[in-house]
């Protein structure tokens, strides 16, 4: 059902050509797309794809229509070589498919490999016991270090194309009373928003959550902070230059702490150097990780937005 | 060719895939390419967390209740692969903001005419 609603919208996208709506339809499929995660029982999933696709990829999307305007010219070439290409990319997809293990099948050959080992000692070798934290922070360590330098590099790569300017005058839109309204609100909102991205930062290896999610969310917080009350107001609590170092920081605690098991005679990142305690230890390295996670990431979001809204309009 | 239920998630992601894979080469506008790229996207991560899903299991925290639960690594991969996702939507926007300031038109095919023009133009430069 859910599915079907995904499909119907994606195609909505497709054909419309204002891509105000484009965006918003977009919008809509990313917060459908994190029901059907948690229908499938990715409760971190469902939550990162929330936060992100519905909330900052639409934010980054709108602030760059903003600056390209939002009317997408119809089109003159044939559709038909496209159409013949898609068509039997397609073809072929769905007939490798059909030899598939079904959906939810436990013998699947997924569910087979290191997943059962994950479940059963996860848990007690780390003393975390949501284990997509552990597999994320510990037994993965590598690749979520290279995917937090990832999205740092993309951050400078930001940067380097555009830049942050300085902060734009706001253009009042409306008239006073209608800002109050939504002043008042983003007020009385955006501490809870914070508040709820620390629990998340830190609780992330009891339940749902995690560095990735809490950056997120903090930045989404001072986002709509930043929408309400123009930028100087946000600049002043967080100038852009410490949000750069503070990026830098993020993934240095997270290569830091490989480094100090590296000194204390272990692997690279191999967390039961931390303490004398090796559970004790991988907990603790779980927790400083995430941290740098949530750090990089947080600044880095905040950054590109900060980016994308200075950037004026080229005449 | 097995027509069960059981791989309807699949099909549907191969639709929303295709569906992707068409707006990124029929369509000029370069910010529709990108939305392009987030439903092909997307398409991956439901793919993968379909792959992960054990019927009658619980999400992978570890709780007294549940005996059987999905499979967590999936979800973990695809947890990083969505924050990863926004930061290159991010750099691609910038590039097509730049873009449009370098040739004030986000169109594929005005920026292509604009650069054999340019071609044109400096080849005619040196015959001289």
């Amino acid at each position: 059902m859910l599915l079907t609603l995904l499909l119907a919208v994606a195609l909505a996208a497709i054909r419309l050509r204002d891509l105000l709506g484009v965006v918003m339809l977009f919008s809509i499929y990313s917060l459908l797309t994190a029901a059907v995660f948690m229908d499938l029982d990715a409760v971190d999933v469902a939550f990162t794809e929330a936060a992100v696709g519905a909330g900052v990829s639409t934010i980054l999307l709108l602030a760059s229509l903003r600056l390209v305007g939002r009317h997408e010219k119809p089109h003159r070439h044939n559709p038909l070589l496209p159409l013949l290409v898609v068509g039997v990319t397609g073809a072929a997809l769905i007939y490798g498919m059909s030899d598939a293990p079904l959906l939810g099948d436990p013998g699947a050959p997924a569910q087979l490999h290191v997943a059962p080992e994950y479940l059963e000692q996860a848990p007690e070798a780390t003393g975390v016991p949501n284990v997509v934290t552990a597999v994320l922070a510990s037994y993965r360590g590598y690749d979520t270090l290279g995917e937090t330098v990832v999205v740092f590099t993309a951050g400078l790569a930001v940067l380097l194309l555009i830049g942050v300017g300085a902060a734009a005058p706001r253009a009042d839109f409306g008239s006073p009373g209608d800002r109050m309204v939504q002043r008042h609100v983003v007020k009385s909102l955006v501490p809870y928003v914070l508040l709820f991205a620390l629990y998340v930062q830190f609780h992330g290896d009891f339940g749902a959550g995690g560095g990735f999610q809490a950056g997120v969310i903090f930045a989404a917080g001072l986002v709509l902070y930043d929408m309400a009350f123009g930028q100087s107001p946000t600049r002043q609590v967080i100038p852009a230059r410490h949000l750069l170092r503070l990026g830098a920081l993020g993934v240095l605690i997270y290569g830091g702490v490989g480094f100090y098991s590296l000194l204390s005679g272990k692997a690279y990142l191999d967390y039961s150097a931390l303490a004398p305690d090796p559970v004790h230890g991988q907990h603790l390295g779980i927790l400083l990780v995430e941290l740098g996670v949530g750090l990089a990431v947080f600044s880095v979001i905040m950054l590109i937005y900060l980016a994308f809204s200075s950037r004026r309009v080229q005449q | 060719m097995n027509l069960s239920p059981g791989l309807f998630n699949y099909w549907v992601v191969i639709v929303l895939m295709m569906a992707g894979f068409w707006v990124v080469i029929a369509h000029n506008n370069l910010v529709k390419k990108l939305v392009g790229l987030g439903l092909f996207q997307a398409s991956v991560f439901i793919f993968y967390i379909s792959i992960g899903k054990v019927t009658d299991g619980a999400p992978p925290i570890q709780d007294t209740a549940a005996s059987l639960y999905s499979n967590p690594l999936p979800h973990v991969l695809i947890l990083t692969a969505i924050v990863v996702g926004v930061a290159t939507l991010a750099v691609g926007l910038s590039l097509v903001v730049r873009i449009h300031e370098a040739y004030k038109s986000v169109e594929e095919d005005e920026i292509h005419a604009r650069d054999m023009q340019d071609d044109v133009d400096s080849d005619a430069g040196e015959g001289r």
